[in-house]
């Protein structure tokens, strides 16, 4: 299943790409919105860079089972000898392989272009690698839920978007940390945990919002 | 009577409609006394606070209506789980009338809380930890109403519901956690809002009507939204019919 | 101990009285909502159930048999 959702992602290179320029683009509507001056940007740029990257992340994760959805892949999943989890399972990694990882390593791009200073780059990259996969965890629960409705994007959204936020105050704050030269080890530990319980708890519950999603 | 005929029974809807009508006119009198007497005195007779003077009358409807907010979020859930697990029907029908409930109820803590906060810090809003975490406690809500109405089968609406309430609840004190370590991170100086100071018995007494009062009237509500709930959903049984029958003869 | 001199002085709440009464005024609309809201869809659910009862009642008489 792993492979074949990257192989498939690799077929639509485009739809895969459009989380990540939007990623790019919100972040020069900043400057444009608020001031040029750097000063300014440097202490907006880690709260701003990790909530484009939840948007982004939100943006993507409409689509992580509506594919499967349409095409009856998902029906065939329900019923296969596997237990359900394990296929969500590799559905979220493959998503986090193709938004969540490409997302990282253009993050260092944004910090340029919003004038991170420099201590914060390794906090910036360690903290969206664990997060966004967190983030991609939380979403597949939303996308679960949501899948079998017409046009569930913006539901989605209202969803997961409340579960998102502890994510979000540690990995900002993680970065935020090191721009201040403080210690952020402790921050990415609990993101780390975050992401652990994540791990532990989402694939269950969004195999069984899919069986209600599907069957009622 | 056993407990699983207890437990049966309680979840017949029929049983419920009928045993919860006998109950209404009590409850709802103990809730009209409760809350009447607390609203008086809250209002009238307590002594004003020394500092903030008589806007913290305001805390007789902040506090309460917070306290069922909360509370409310875990009735839903419970009433989710019970649903999802044994499919009683009863606790299925709860889960809409306790989500509408639980909004409003965070609504109106955050209402009075901002219009309590104008006087006493000079602001309508804060970002303060409390705060903030009713008010992801209120998109958490209405996360789950809306899940409710996208649905055009009304099981799956109940387990959608169901599954995201149960969600929620083991993300709420992680929330909880999150937000109040993000704001020690990010307390801003000026203002500094203290804890509940020891309050005086003379204000403390009408708070603890106020409080038992919201029970009753959160109890109430529930009843009401969910017997409405019931002829609904069985409005084809045989004993629906038979009630229908009884008062328009 | 009543703490207002008049009644004048309570609806003024020591100059806090745009904000305690509208918190309390609005909490009680909502309140009201939240009790009567359900009932009127009782009421309303009884009433359609009526209505369908009864013409099916009318009907069953029409052709002389009960319909479902």
């Amino acid at each position: 299943m792993l492979v074949r959702d990257l192989r498939l992602a690799n077929r639509r290179r485009g739809d895969m790409a459009n989380p990540l320029i939007f990623f790019v683009m919100v972040a020069t509507l900043v400057p444009l919105g608020v001031s040029p001056e750097a000063t300014r940007l440097a202490v907006m740029a880690p709260g701003i860079i990790w909530v484009m990257a939840l948007l982004a992340s939100l943006l993507s994760a409409e689509s992580l089972f509506a594919g499967d959805y349409r095409d009856g892949t998902l029906e065939q999943a329900l019923v296969a000898p596997q237990p359900l989890w394990v296929l969500v399972l590799a559905k979220i990694t493959a998503h986090w392989l193709v938004m969540g990882l490409p997302l990282t390593l253009m993050s260092p791009l944004l910090g340029i272009m919003l004038s991170l200073p420099p201590a914060g780059y390794p906090a910036l990259l360690a903290s969206l690698a664990l997060g966004t996969a967190a983030l991609s965890l939380l979403g597949a629960i939303g996308a679960a839920l949501t899948v079998a409705i017409r046009r569930g994007g913006l539901l989605l959204s209202l969803i997961v978007m409340p579960l998102y936020m502890p994510v979000l105050i540690f990995g900002a704050s993680a970065v935020q940390q090191a721009v201040d030269g403080m210690a952020y080890g402790g921050t990415l530990a609990v993101l780390g945990a975050l992401l652990a319980f994540a791990v532990m708890l989402s694939p269950f519950a969004a195999a069984g919002a899919l069986r209600v999603g599907l069957h009622g | 009577m056993t407990f699983t005929q207890w437990f049966h029974r309680l979840g017949s809807p029929r049983w419920f409609y009928q045993a919860s009508g006998k109950w209404l006119p009590w409850l709802a009198a103990a809730t009209l006394i409760l809350l009447v007497a607390g609203l008086v005195w809250g209002l009238g007779f307590a002594p004003a606070d020394a500092k903030q003077g008589n806007s913290f009358r305001i805390i007789y409807i902040h506090v309460p209506a917070a306290f069922l907010a909360l509370a409310g979020y875990y009735v839903m859930a419970v009433a989710g789980a019970i649903g999802l697990i044994w499919k009683m029907k009863l606790a299925e029908m709860a889960m809409r009338p306790a989500a509408t409930l639980g909004a409003a109820l965070t609504f109106i803590s955050l209402f009075t809380g901002a219009l309590w906060g104008k006087p006493t810090w000079g602001t309508y809003w804060v970002w303060d930890a409390r705060i903030t975490s009713m008010l992801v406690l209120f998109f958490l809500y209405l996360g789950v109403i809306a899940l409710h109405y996208a649905y055009t089968s009304r099981d799956a609406a109940t387990r959608a519901g169901a599954v995201l309430a149960l969600v929620g609840t083991v993300n709420i004190p992680i929330i909880y956690k999150s937000v109040d370590w993000w704001y020690t991170l990010h307390q801003p100086a000026t203002i500094k809002l203290t804890e509940a100071p020891t309050m005086h018995p003379a204000m403390f007494q009408p708070l603890v009507v106020m409080i038992l009062g919201f029970y009753c009237f959160y109890a109430l509500a529930l009843i009401l939204g969910l017997r409405a709930e019931i002829l609904h959903r069985e409005r084809r049984t045989r004993w629906v019919r038979e009630l229908i029958g009884e008062d328009a003869v | 101990m009543f703490q207002f001199d008049s009644f004048q002085a309570l609806v003024a709440m020591g100059g806090h009285g745009f904000y305690v009464w509208i918190s309390y005024g609005v909490s009680l609309a909502v309140m009201a909502w939240l009790v009567i809201s359900p009932l009127k869809r009782k009421r309303q659910v009884l009433g359609n159930l009526k209505r369908q009862q009864r013409r099916t009642v009318a009907d069953g008489r029409r052709t002389g048999e009960a319909s479902y």
